[in-house]
Formats: structure tokens, sequence, C-alpha cells
């Protein structure tokens, strides 16, 4: 087998040199009757051509996004990724190496960590940042669990326009610690109805801007609120891209960003590995979830960077850690810093613009479809239409014709009489010809 | 004539090497191949790109006062520098492509580029988790494939695939557990988990996250869980055990079917942590142990790569028991289809919730298929004996220099040394790690498992030749020899050859700078 370096003399060599007579004599405290004899029933060794063959074969069966008119947001974004990126991130030094538990040897990867770290508080706008979490809708649940600690209060209050799906990654687990949930109804443009949710148990409000329908809303006075009231405001954001055109969550007075950092750096991937960005005020960084990288200096008095407060973490603090998280999203840090560091600025601002450009034209070619009705008030690159027909009926129908219009919200979540709302997103990669196709297609879809 | 360059003249170091002056400063901070690189804040032109955008028609103005006015702070970099950047920051770190990677509990195995190749077909990588289902069959087909190996290998009946690393796979196995202790109307009740003393630190962290109290298991003097203390324990306020096997000290835990047996007896659940799963995979399956859960580290046994910290993946195998718990979303095989369960209605109405937005590290998935189908199953099972044979190799040739903290019988895949051998050196286990670093290795995990004194845990892992093992051997007993004859300085200010010198992490605690801040007078405007 190709990467299995031992050979058969290797193997009875190893085993004089062990005193063992056998391989199984190695294995003589595992109980008889678990021990088995031969293979089990899988296909056996297969070689490099073999697996490459069937593999492109699955992927032979998926509509990859950058083959047709592409539509679909809801959390997850397609960008152009510039090959670079991609290049380093395979570099041997940063796909082969572990959590950089030894510094002095891990530079590289702390360097960067620390880079990422600065680039996502600036980003935000808030004090610190995080190495990262598994994904938005985790540092979601983090982020409320942490208000909580803060706080010492025991409710978090969700508006309407947060991601169903965060909601429920956010519900499953804190409801386990005991945590209370209030989760507003649906609503396009009502983040600011969690105000009226706020009492004196509320350890935060939880707010997305763009929100799930695209609504981009200023959340200045929901931070108000919850400061009077004592309790945090979370901002979340699933288009880190947005960012750089729109009001920073720090500057409207958010303590807690949770963030999906995928657009930056990261492919689509059906989901994962995405990376989720972690940012709050300085005052609350002891009780932060995750890793944390930070600066010092080596024997010789030389700046160099280590993982720090680690006695936050689980493998000190164990069962009274802020958090259990160990595994983070190292390499897609390293994929959105180096894509942040590419775009600078100046690139950044100039890719939210055409971002935004591509979205308010797309949303011009549906609006004159008769029957389509725009829902969103003020968007980045997503916005919500309301269709005479089941949205899920008109993507179904769209895909047979090989295009991608959008994500419908009975997806996400079912039954809450939104059946006939279409999520559409635009990017950069949208062509001009694409939103001719969606729109054409479209008006005959809903015509049929 | 390897002795010429390129004048004609043979040339030879000059003789003079004074004792210990590993690290004469040059006069730049560049050294050789290794440069002196500074943060993207501090390049020369903050409003540079490096990517060359068309010029956009609009400026937002229709957003009004949303618009973001504030300097971002984000500097930029043309193209060859963030390629300079980044190729001299790779090159201050350790590779398993560079060297041998011991770290024990961490697998640090030869991550295949197949695996990349594959996961980065636009098949895979270009499509969006919320596609329509019949645009992405050939995914969730995958994730069916994988979902059959992973339960065949662990002869579980079913699999959550969503969890993102193994402390998350931990956080849905405990979940699951939960659940079903409140469909039984047991959960008031069962408000404790047992987690063995020299568990790592995500399991009792989980379970405390869960809400239970932790309670810890004693360990026998031959680094097992002890029995007796176990059954103590057990009662009908337990809702669950949670036992690595094979455990952190390397060893096959020899009594788990009495464990797994006291553990049903009490009615609580067997959590198994799947961290050493590479030990035995192919030739012993947690489900014939009595296993209700495991995550299994798609990047430990089945090598997607670990990338300096993660991304990883932590499928949880789930027993019949605890199958109708597990969360959304998941794949049905309908034959000539594939769907995804996404609500948690009808044949998932009793799904404890969702681990995360969408489904999964579909990423890890590919990489971990196409490392299963390369080795097939008599490939897997190679795999788990080569591991096995390479720990006991190290273990045995050590130890007449080192001391092995349980000598008797075979480890598995990693041995495990405790610091008794260094008594009365002055030297301790960092800094034989330290030195280890000089020596061009990555040192062994330290301290770890915390039931034995100053540990080192050596995991080789299967994809090391006879011949790097000997290399690493006759590394570590010339070193255990300098340490015993006394030679303290060169562990005592190790490492001198590293990119840098030993760091500062108590300074670093005590005033955290956690990200670069513009000096006074920084112009981060934009022009």
């Amino acid at each position: 087998m190709r990467y299995l370096p031992l050979t058969p003399d290797d193997r009875t060599a190893m085993l004089a040199a062990i005193g063992a007579n056998t391989i199984d004599d190695l294995f003589v405290d595992v109980p008889q009757p678990a021990r088995r004899e031969g293979f089990v029933d899988l296909p056996r060794v297969s070689g490099e051509l073999e697996v490459e063959r069937a593999l492109v074969a699955l992927a032979a069966k998926n509509t990859a996004a950058g083959t047709v008119p592409f539509f679909c947001g809801a959390g997850a974004y397609r960008h152009h990724v510039p090959a670079t990126v991609d290049h380093i991130i395979q570099r041997s030094e940063f796909l082969t190496s572990y959590t950089p538990y030894q510094p002095e040897i891990a530079q590289g990867t702390l360097q960067y960590l620390y880079e990422f770290q600065t680039q996502v508080a600036n980003l935000t706008g808030m004090d610190v940042a995080n190495a990262s979490l598994y994904d938005g809708s985790t540092a979601t649940a983090e982020g409320v669990l942490m208000a909580t600690r803060v706080t010492r209060r025991n409710k978090a209050v969700f508006s309407g326009g947060v991601h169903p799906h965060y909601v429920r990654a956010s519900e499953t687990v804190v409801h386990a610690v005991g945590v209370e949930t209030v989760s507003l109804p649906a609503a396009i443009d009502a983040e600011a109805a969690v105000i009226d949710a706020i009492d004196k148990d509320t350890a935060c409000v939880v707010v997305q801007t763009p929100n799930v329908f695209g609504t981009a809303t200023d959340v200045t006075k929901i931070a108000e609120a919850a400061k009077a009231a004592g309790a945090l405001l979370i901002v979340v954001v699933t288009e880190a891209v947005s960012m750089g055109l729109l009001k920073s969550p720090g500057e409207m007075g958010a303590d807690i960003v949770a963030a999906e950092g995928q657009s930056i750096g990261n492919a689509l991937n059906y989901g994962g590995p995405y990376v989720g960005l972690f940012a709050c005020r300085q005052a609350l960084i002891r009780q932060m979830p995750g890793r944390l990288c930070g600066e010092t200096v080596d024997a010789d008095g030389e700046r160099g960077f280590v993982l720090t407060l680690s006695t936050r973490e689980q493998h000190i603090r164990r069962d009274k850690a802020t958090s259990n998280i160990c595994t983070n999203s190292g390499l897609c840090c390293l994929a959105f810093s180096i894509h942040m560091s590419l775009l600078g600025e100046t690139g950044l601002r100039k890719l939210a613009l055409l971002n935004h450009d591509k979205a308010l034209a797309t949303r011009e070619a549906l609006a004159a479809i008769p029957g389509v009705e725009v829902l969103t008030p003020r968007f980045f690159n997503e916005f919500a239409i309301r269709l005479p027909k089941p949205a899920a009926e008109v993507v179904d129908a769209l895909a047979a014709h090989r295009i991608l219009a959008g994500v419908p919200y009975s997806r996400l979540a079912p039954g809450t009489g939104m059946d006939d709302v279409l999520l559409v997103a635009a990017t950069e990669t949208t062509l001009d010809a694409d939103i001719k196709i969606l729109a054409e297609a479209l008006t005959r879809v809903l015509a049929a | 004539m390897s002795t010429m360059n390129t004048v004609g003249r043979p040339t030879a170091p000059v003789p003079h090497q004074p004792e210990h002056d590993y690290k004469h400063p040059t006069l730049t901070g560049g050294r050789g191949l290794l440069q002196d690189e500074h943060l993207i804040f501090e390049s020369d032109g903050w409003f540079k790109t490096g990517v060359d955008l068309p010029e956009p028609r609009g400026n937002g103005s229709d957003l009004g006062a949303l618009v973001r006015h504030d300097p971002i702070g984000l500097p930029g970099l043309s193209e060859p520098q963030a390629m300079r950047h980044y190729v001299r920051l790779s090159q201050k770190n350790h590779a398993i492509d560079l060297a041998l990677y011991p770290l024990g509990s961490c697998t640090m195995k030869h991550n295949p580029r197949l695996n990349e190749k594959m996961a980065r077909l636009p098949g895979f990588s270009d499509i969006h988790p919320l596609q329509p289902i019949s645009t992405v069959q050939g995914a969730l087909e995958l994730m069916d494939q994988l979902a059959h190996w992973l339960k065949t290998l662990t002869g579980m009946p079913a699999v959550a695939m969503s969890p993102k690393a193994g402390a998350h796979g931990e956080l849905c196995g405990l979940m699951a557990i939960r659940a079903a202790h409140e469909a039984s109307g047991e959960h008031a009740r069962r408000r404790k988990v047992l987690v063995p003393t020299s568990a790592h630190g995500t399991n009792p962290a989980t379970a405390a996250f869960v809400g239970y109290t932790v309670v810890e298991v004693a360990q026998t003097a031959d680094g097992r869980v002890d029995v007796a203390d176990l059954a103590s324990k057990l009662g009908d306020d337990v809702a669950a055990i949670m036992v690595t096997n094979p455990n952190t000290c390397g060893l096959f835990e020899r009594d788990i079917l009495e464990i797994s047996r006291l553990t049903h007896e009490a009615g609580a659940y067997f959590y198994c942590d799947g961290a050493n799963f590479n030990a035995i995979v192919g030739r012993v399956r947690p489900g014939d142990l009595g296993v209700d859960a495991m995550h299994i580290n798609l990047h430990k046994t089945f090598s997607t790569p670990h990338g300096g910290g993660g991304p990883g993946s932590g499928p949880v195998v789930l027993s019949a028991a605890l199958a109708p718990f597990a969360p959304a979303p998941w794949v049905v095989n309908d034959g000539d289809s594939f769907r995804l369960v996404e609500r948690e209605e009808d044949e998932a109405a009793q799904a404890f919730g969702r681990m995360c937005a969408f489904n999964g590290q579909m990423g890890m998935f590919v990489r971990a298929l196409s490392y299963m189908m390369s080795h097939g199953s008599d490939g897997l099972r190679q795999v788990a004996e080569d591991a096995v044979l390479n720990a006991n190799y190290i273990k045995a040739r050590l130890s007449d220099v080192m001391s092995a903290a349980f000598p008797d019988g075979p480890c598995m895949h990693e041995a495990l040394f405790d610091d008794s051998w260094l008594e009365g050196t002055d030297i301790t286990t960092l800094d034989f790690a330290k030195a280890m670093i000089d020596e061009g290795f990555h040192p062994m995990t330290m301290y770890f498992p915390l039931v034995v004194h100053g540990a080192m845990l050596i995991e080789p892992t299967e994809t090391e030749s006879k011949q790097e093992l000997d290399r690493f051997i006759t590394a570590l007993r010339a070193l255990a020899a300098a340490a015993k004859a006394g030679d303290v300085e060169r562990f005592k200010g190790a490492p001198f050859h590293a990119p840098l010198r030993r760091l500062d992490e108590t300074r670093a605690a005590r005033a955290p700078k956690l990200r670069w801040s513009a000096p006074e007078g920084h112009n981060m405007a934009a022009e």
C-alpha cells in the first residue's frame, strides 16, 4: 500500500526487536470475543487512478455552481478566490502542521493567526477576535453561552431575521445547559422588535445584519436598549463581504460578533469546512471561547507569538472551561487571511460595491416580472421576493433548466407561512447574462 | 566534486565554533533561508491590492447612513508580496511533510495529496449546501458511502455526520444520550457523567457543556480504568461514562467488555472517545465492545490534514438505542436516489436538534473517503497494525534509557514515558522536548495524560519508515545520554536552532496583546 513504508522485512525485524512473534502479540489486550480475524466487508486497496475515477464520477453527478446561472445564498456565498490562496494553503508547512503548541517551530501558523485576529477585529469593528470557531452558526451558540457567563442571566432573545438554522443550532446547545430562548416570528425587516422582548433576565439579544432576508439594519438603537437593560448585543453576520460596505457591528455598538467567514477565501464546499469569526469587546476577553494568539518575546527578546489565555480552555480547565472546543478552522482562517491581505481595504470596498451592484441589477430584473414582489427594503447582495407560487416548486422547475435560482425560505423554516418567499443572492461572480437568463426563465415558469 | 564551489575552489567551514554560541546574531535579523518577516500591518503600501476588480457602477448611496465610512484597517498586498509573506511564514513551521511529528493523541500521519485533489473537484467544492437535492445527488451519495464505511468499520448501525470536529462530536453524542434519557423520563435523575482521570480535557468540558456533573474515575497502577471504582460510582444517577479506548496512556482497556456491561446494567450509556480509533481500525469494532456512541476524528484516523489546528470533522457512530435521536440533517438512500432529511418531523421527530447550519464538513468527507478507498479494508487493517508496531518499536528501543510509564505488556499506537529517568538531572520534560526541536523533530505530547508525571506521549503513526524511526530513536538516545551526562545547558537553553528561542508565555498571558494596533500617527485612512 503506497502510504505504508514498512516492508515485510522491516516488520519482522521490528517484531524481533520488540520480542514479539507476530503482530497479534501486540493486540493481546483486546478481549477474545472482540478480536476480528480477516478483513471487514469493504473493498480492498485501490490505486490512485481507481479512486480518482470513482470520485470524479460522483462529483459529476452534482451541478457545480460555476457551471450555471447561480443565485443561492442564505448563509453561504460563492465568491471568486484568487489562485494564490489555494496555492499557499496547500504548502506542506501550513497544510500538514498541528495546532501550534510548540511556538518555537510554529511561528508561521501563530503569526498568521495573529494577523487573522487583527483583520477580523478591524473588519467587525471590535476590539479583539479569537483564532476562529467552526462556523457562523456554532459561533452564534458560543456567543449566547458567553453572554450568559458575562451577565449571569439566563435568557437569549433571537430576532425574526436570524438565519433559522443558526437559531436551531444555538437552541440545541444552549437549551442543554438550561438557557431559555425566545425566538421572535420570522420578519423581513424587524430586527428592532427584540427591544420589546428584553427584560431583567435577558442575557443577550441576537440580531443579524444583513438578516436572512437580506435586510440591512442599523442596530445602534438595539445596542442602546440592550445596554440600558444590562444585556449584551450579539450581532450575527453571515456574509462577511458586507462589512466592506456596511457600517461595522462594532461601530453600531455590538458586544459580541458571531460571523461566517466563508465568503472570504473559502469555497462553498456543500456547507463545510467554513470558518466562524468571533469578536468581542476588550472587557469580555476572559470569557471568550476558543484559541487566542498573543504577542510576546523569546529568550533573546525577539518578538514572537504564542497561544495564550489557555486557562479558559478545555485542556487546562477541563469541566470549568469556557467551551469544549479544541480543533478550530485553522486552514480556513489562513485562506481568509490571505484573501483579505490580497484584497486590502481598497479591494474589499470595491468587491463589496460590485456585489451590491449585481444584487441591485438582479432586483431590477426580477421586480419587472409580473407577480414578483420584492420584499427586502435595503440590502447588500441578497434579497427576498414573493412569488405567486410556492418557491420550492419554482426553484425545482428552474433547476430542471439548469438555473439555480436561490433558496426557498421554506427550506430553512417550514410552516412559517412563507412558502412563497425566495431568497436571491448575487455576487461579483454573477454575470449580467445570468441575470437575464434567470429573469426570462422565471417569467416563463410563473406564466406556466 | 561536491566540495567545489562555483569558482572552482574547495570550501570548508571556519573551524572556530565557540561552545553553545548557537545563534550569533546577524546584522539584519535574516538568517540564511529564514527571513525576518514583519506583520502585514507593517508593510509599506497600506492601500495596495492584489486583486484586480472592475470599477463598481454604484457607490452604495441607496443605503444612506448604513454605509461604512470609517477606515477599516486592512492592509493590502500585491500578489508577489503576498506570496513572499506567506512563504516566509511557512518556513517557520514544522510539518509532517518535513519530519516525524510524534504528538501523542494527535495522530500526525501523512496526508495524501490525492485527497486534496479530489476535494477540489468543482463537483464537490463548488456546490451550495442549499441547492436543490436533485442537483447534489453525487454529494449525498458520497456522504452515504462514507457513512457505510464508518458504520462497517465500527460495527455500529447509524452515524451522525454533521459534527465539525472531535469535541463537537462528543457534544453530539452526549446530546443524543441526554435525549434518550429524556425520552425515557430518566433525565431528571441521571445528572452525572463518569470520566476517567486520564481523559482528554474535551471529555469533562463537553459533559459540563451539556449540563452534567463530572465525576472522575480512578485509574489502576497498570494504566487502565479502575473497574471497582467505576462500579462503585455507577448508579441510577449516572447518564453516561466517557471512556477513551485505546486510552490516553496508549493502552487497550482490557476490561472494556466488563465496563460496558456494568454501564448498561446501571442504565447508563457508554460514550467512547474515538480519538485513538486509528490503533484498532480493521481489527476491532467498537460496536463489539458495547459502545453506544463514538466520535471519529476524520482528521486523525482518516488523515484529513490538521491544517495548523483545523478544520476537523467528527462524525458520531450511534447504537440502535441512540440512533433515533441523531441530529438533522442526514442522508437517506432511497435506492435509486438520495435525499436529505432536514426537518425535525416525521422520521426525524425524535432528532435532538441541529449541530450546525449546514451538512457537516463535506470537504473533509471527500478526503476521508478518498483515503479509505485507497487503503481498502486490507490497507486499513495494516494501518492499525503498523501504527501499533511502530509505537512498540519505539518503546522497546528507548525503554533502557528512558522510563516507560507502563513497561509491562505491549502498548497500542503510542508509547508513554514518564520523567522518572530524568531525576537528578535538573532537566524537565519541557527542556527535553525543546532540545528535540534542535535535533529536527517535533516534540512528543508533553504533560498529558495528567495521570503520569512529566508525561511524554509518543505517537509515530503508521506512515513512518523504519529508517525514520531509527533516526528518531538515535536522536532521543543521544539526547538521553547528554541529559544523564550533565549537559544541562543543551536542554535549559533549548531551542537554539529554531526560528525563535523559548517564548515567554507568562508575559503573553499577563498583559494579553491579541492584535496589532496602529502606532500613533499611523495613516489608516483611505486615500
